[in-house]
């Protein structure tokens, strides 16, 4: 659990995540190759890059799913290349899945419950939730907050695909999050969906940072402060929107030149 | 369907979902209740302890089967090792016909023991199966039920060999004789119904409810901060103590254990049972192990009768089997809940809800 010399450390390091030479192999194939990045506590990123550029790779080393082939990865200050992704879950890092992983079988509210549960104690108690337990007054107000208490004693299968994919956001903002990873959020969702969305995005507290990675450039633009452009495994390009925007390599490399 | 939308006045039905206890209003269970506790008014010795009593029995090992299955989605064909196991620790710690084996220690004593052991060894076998999936989940459990088997039979200074255990002591306390039939059937009957319950209750729990995530994402659970293998082993320590009870009772009930009693044939019955009730519901195994135990009772005359060797009641079962998977994969349970839905569906149209 969180020592004092944890916080201490984190407290000290600045950087929210670090990555420092990241490398990962898939057998002869580099979908990373040498990735160096830091993002600071609240600050807000996109990751841009055609497909096959890694950016969900990126996500994977950093949740844990993957470990990297070599480099280093610390969350907070904290070395958290070998952990396993629980761990640094429940040190305030959250994702979100290109293609929704939910939990089909169960209902809306359980599904955030379970999101609630992982990130606090008790996560093996064979104790019911009383009517006051503060788990479950956590699960409403989540529910609530991403517009979902009408269905939320609908089993999921049953939802509409842009209700599973506010689910999604609803479970990464469970318990305390520090850090947050968006594998595009606005995959197939409809124009008032998707505004709705950078609504939700920008109306999360300040002190919580976040890289999206998202196509939709309307959307990843105007919901962060910096992007980092990759290409074949690597990082391209770093800097403002705009200058990313207006960058004539990266026009070529993934705007196609017709873009606007 | 715009997001905005989703603010409109709430159609579905209110309820408190963590506490429901969906048997409390439903008349059919409380009629089962109720025959279940009459039931040594109605039926004699033999209907009571060797078809109703087996049944539970049968029904407790495979409803922790159920629990592994169903919330776990981890298919052990151990679960009636385990039972076997804490029936030789009953055996080999209690008193016995075996005198050089046995230690004669109380039943009070030699039971907890028994259930501690087989908890432990259960949770060693799930320890080592759940870093595996699917298929190789069934073969490991599958050669672990094997590999016991085979030691019983070539272990004589514990399992006593291929003769097994004999004369096992049963319980008497309060001037009663707890293996005499009617006490007997409560005291299966009872912990039939604790074990029922419990998995039930467990599985709105926050530890089922997270084992029933395990069941449907792993890697989400483990994304949303839990350790899935420590929550996968710890689902077959409590399936453990539940097949062990099982296995307690087993050997007071035949007062006597062998290699036979736990060999391989004996773990996929308990397979067919779960399989053939339903691994949806705490239910499903009951009434799987019913439906194995009148084949297995009355196949016998009835092929017979038809000039057929009487052993073939495996067969029947084995046809029922198929049948089962064919049309009902969600076992006796499911052809009972879309019979019911069907039926349901003209007065209200309500989608079918969780279960719970």
């Amino acid at each position: 659990m969180d020592s004092v010399a944890h916080r201490l450390s984190a407290v000290g390091a600045g950087a929210a995540l670090e990555l420092r030479g990241v490398t990962r192999l898939f057998g002869a194939l580099a979908a990373l190759t040498d990735v160096t990045m830091t993002v600071r506590p609240g600050e807000r990123r996109a990751v841009l890059g055609s497909n096959g550029a890694g950016k969900t790779t990126l996500f994977n080393c950093i949740t844990g799913d993957f470990l990297p082939s070599s480099g280093t990865i610390r969350f907070f200050g904290e070395d958290v290349t070998r952990f396993p992704p629980y761990e640094r879950i429940r040190r305030g890092l959250r994702r979100t899945y290109q293609i929704s992983a939910l939990f089909p079988g169960l209902t809306v509210q359980d599904n955030v419950y379970l999101a609630c549960r992982g990130v606090s104690r008790g996560r093996f108690s064979f104790l019911r939730p009383g009517a006051n337990d503060a788990l479950m007054h956590a699960t409403e107000t989540l529910v609530q907050a991403v517009h979902l208490t009408p269905v939320k004693d609908q089993r999921v299968a049953e939802l509409a695909h842009g209700q599973q994919r506010q689910l999604e956001i609803a479970l990464a903002l469970a318990g305390a999050p520090r850090f947050i990873l968006f594998d595009e959020p606005a995959a197939g969702l409809s124009p008032a969906e998707r505004l709705e969305l950078i609504e939700i995005l920008t109306s999360l507290p300040a002190h919580i940072g976040y890289i999206i990675i998202e196509h939709d450039m309307d959307v990843a633009l105007r919901v962060v402060e910096s992007v980092t452009m990759m290409h074949n495994g690597r990082v391209f390009k770093e800097g403002l929107p705009r200058e990313i925007e207006s960058d004539p390599e990266v026009q070529e490399l993934y705007l196609g030149g017709g873009h606007e | 369907m715009s997001l905005t939308q989703l603010h409109a006045p709430a159609t579905a039905v209110e309820r408190p979902k963590f506490r429901a206890w969906p048997e409390l209003n439903n008349p059919a269970a409380w009629l089962v209740a109720l025959i279940l506790v009459i039931m040594p008014l109605i039926a004699n010795g033999f209907f009571l302890i060797e078809i109703f009593g087996t049944t539970l029995i049968l029904g407790i090992i495979a409803l922790s089967l159920m629990f592994l299955a169903g919330y776990g989605g981890m298919v052990s064909l151990m679960q009636l090792t385990i039972a076997g196991f804490a029936g030789y620790m009953v055996a080999v710690f209690g008193v016995s016909g075996n005198a050089n084996i046995s230690l004669g220690w109380p039943w009070w004593l030699a039971t907890p023991m028994a259930l501690v052991l087989a908890t432990i060894f259960g949770t060693l076998g799930g320890a080592l199966a759940v870093r595996t999936e699917g298929i190789y989940t069934i073969m490991i459990t599958l050669a672990i039920g094997a590999a016991f088997y085979y030691f019983t039979n070539q272990n004589w200074a514990i399992f006593n060999g291929h003769t097994g255990i004999n004369t096992v002591a049963t319980p008497q306390f309060w001037s009663v004789d707890w293996r005499s039939d009617i006490p007997f059937y409560y005291l299966i009957l009872g912990v039939a119904a604790l074990c029922y319950f419990a998995v039930q209750y467990v599985s709105r729990a926050p530890f089922g409810l997270a084992l029933r995530g395990v069941r449907d994402n792993p890697r989400r659970m483990a994304a949303l901060g839990f350790n899935v293998n420590a929550h996968r082993v710890a689902a077959y320590a409590f399936a453990s103590f539940i097949a062990g009870l099982g296995g307690v009772l087993q050997v007071w009930n035949y007062r006597q254990i062998s290699p036979g009693s736990v060999g391989v044939e004996r773990c996929i019955d308990i397979l067919i049972i779960a399989v053939v009730g339903g691994i949806t519901r705490p239910v499903g195994p009951f009434i799987g192990a019913l439906i194995f135990v009148i084949l297995r009772t009355f196949a016998l005359d009835v092929l017979i009768k038809f000039g057929l060797d009487g052993n073939r009641f495996r067969l029947l079962i084995g046809l029922g089997f198929l049948a089962i998977v064919f049309w009902s994969s969600d076992g006796v349970i499911g052809l009972w809940e879309r019979w019911r839905s069907r039926h349901a569906r003209a007065p209200s149209s309500t989608a079918g809800r969780g279960h719970g």
